[in-house]
């Protein structure tokens, strides 16, 4: 190969790069911007507070089973995976305190999103896409109603609302769950390990954990109508809206999950 | 409101991407006139229709509707001129997640809740205008069939009695006996409302029923404008081959 032909090649390549570069990035505006009108518009009137009750009803209320099964199965798992661990150099006593960090910290937050995400960002790109291509939306807008403040605005609202919620009853669990197996299976002493549990959480992990739920809740509803809201091409784009908004809620999550937590504790 | 026509396009262009769809639209509908728009599927007729509602942006060209510029307005200038407008859909695009009397008030509340009983007997009032009776208030649209949904859809458009109403495809997946009922239902209405319709279809006993005057687009342009008794009578090669659904022609 001359030197002429790996220029030329490697030309291709960094322009190749710099397409998909470009192409992300214009893709961030156009979320950014999107979530930004949201909100905007979602705080300007009319309001519609019914609309909020019914999403923070759906999103909250019937999300409840799911993230309490998830949180009393993994608060339980940690905690015999910790004593398993921890009694290889004696240092099974450590069980309740990891337990309760790991969930209010880490799991109970990071659980709650993917579990919620799964369920509702599904669900809102499913409904929205089809409002999209079987022309509601268009309709409603003939009918003078903003899809924004009708459609959107509750969703995001209700989001971040509902997930900080959502994240406390499923610490609570997880953190029961723990302590039920430790109990009653490994023999822990149920006074001995409420007093570690409470002596290694502050009110500083749960407000860390709220904050992450917020953020979490945000990003859920922020793909869930994205994508929903911009579907094309019928039952096929409704299935691909649906696709995207979950896995870009997973990518969300889990990204923001690590950078909020390098901040707080890096 | 001005003295003039209801609605006119001038020079309508819009594209998606490299696809030419409307290529300088000219076309003006007089006050209480019905116009029927005929062409073939992705000629551009709903573009046509959507650009006028604003929900899409014409790349160049005018939309006056009474006198008024139209393209680009935001806010509450959108809102009033919108509020001249109903539209029946081709799906009909009813909310499946609402009753139908939440459907058929749904543009006199905006979406928020208002005095119920009050809403029902609007509702009721619309519904028997398109012959349907109150039985119906309480149920889901998929709960209705095909027939019945384009009557709700119709109820909702004419309730909050605009000016101009727009037909997208009426008789679309409608057996004929119904869609007949459904044209019948049209213009009785436009002439009891006295609105301005506009109508796209290429139902040809439809625009024949519905219109006044009508309108062939042909690759994004209005090629034939005429009387809907001219309308097998057009002297237009692509007019003629398309009322009356030959394969062969200048249409390919």
């Amino acid at each position: 190969m001359t030197v002429q032909a790996i220029g030329v090649a490697g030309i291709a390549f960094l322009a190749s790069v710099g397409r998909v570069l470009i192409a992300l990035l214009a893709g961030v505006g156009r979320v950014a911007r999107f979530g930004f009108q949201t909100i905007v518009r979602g705080l300007s009137p009319p309001y519609y507070p019914g609309r909020l009750l019914e999403q923070l009803l759906h999103i909250g209320w019937f999300s409840l089973p799911v993230v309490g099964l998830t949180a009393i199965f993994t608060g339980a798992a940690l905690a015999q995976q910790i004593y398993t661990a921890g009694s290889r150099f004696s240092a099974q006593s450590t069980v309740p305190a990891v337990v309760v960090i790991g969930i209010v910290r880490e799991l109970g937050p990071v659980l709650v999103g993917l579990m919620v995400a799964g369920r509702v960002s599904s669900s809102m790109a499913a409904e929205l896409g089809t409002m999209r291509v079987t022309e509601q939306m268009d309709a409603m807008t003939t009918l003078r109603t903003d899809p924004y403040r009708y459609l959107l605005a509750p969703r995001l609202f209700a989001a971040v609302i509902a997930l900080p919620l959502l994240v406390l009853v499923a610490n609570a669990i997880g953190i029961m769950g723990g302590y039920l197996l430790a109990v009653h299976k490994l023999g822990f002493n149920a006074a001995n390990y409420l007093t570690m549990t409470r002596k290694f959480i502050s009110a500083d992990d749960f407000e860390m954990a709220l904050a992450k739920a917020a953020v979490f809740g945000f990003f859920i509803a922020l793909m869930g109508c994205y994508h929903g809201y911009r579907t094309e091409g019928g039952a096929a784009g409704v299935g691909r809206a649906t696709t995207d908004a979950v896995v870009s809620a997973f990518i969300l999550i889990l990204s923001s999950n690590l950078i909020i937590t390098v901040i707080a504790f890096g | 409101m001005s003295g003039g026509p209801k609605i006119v396009l001038s020079g309508v262009t819009k594209r998606f991407g490299e696809r030419v769809i409307l290529d300088g639209v000219d076309l003006s509908i007089e006050p209480g006139e019905s116009l029927a728009i005929i062409g073939q599927s992705g000629s551009g007729k709903s573009v046509t229709l959507k650009c006028i509602l604003g929900l899409i942006r014409p790349d160049a060209g005018s939309i006056l509707v009474d006198g008024e510029s139209v393209v680009g307005l935001h806010g509450k200038d959108q809102e009033r001129v919108r509020a001249k407008f109903g539209m029946l859909f081709q799906g009909s695009a009813l909310f499946d997640s609402l009753p139908v009397w939440r459907n058929v008030t749904f543009g006199l509340t905006q979406g928020r809740s208002r005095d119920t009983a009050q809403m029902k007997k609007v509702a009721e009032e619309n519904l028997e205008r398109v012959g349907l009776d109150g039985k119906i208030l309480n149920l889901r649209p998929n709960e209705l069939s095909g027939g019945m949904q384009k009557r709700v859809a119709l109820a909702r458009a004419i309730a909050p009695r605009p000016e101009i109403i727009f037909f997208d495809e009426p008789t679309t997946g409608l057996d004929p006996i119904r869609a007949d009922v459904i044209n019948n239902l049209i213009v009785s209405l436009v002439e009891d409302l006295g609105v301005t319709a506009l109508t796209i279809t290429h139902d040809m006993a439809s625009a024949r029923k519905i219109a006044h005057r009508v309108a062939m687009l042909y690759q994004g342009r209005i090629i034939w404008e005429g009387s809907r008794d001219r309308l097998y009578d057009s002297d237009n090669p692509y007019v003629d081959q398309f009322v009356r659904g030959d394969a062969d022609g200048p249409i390919r």
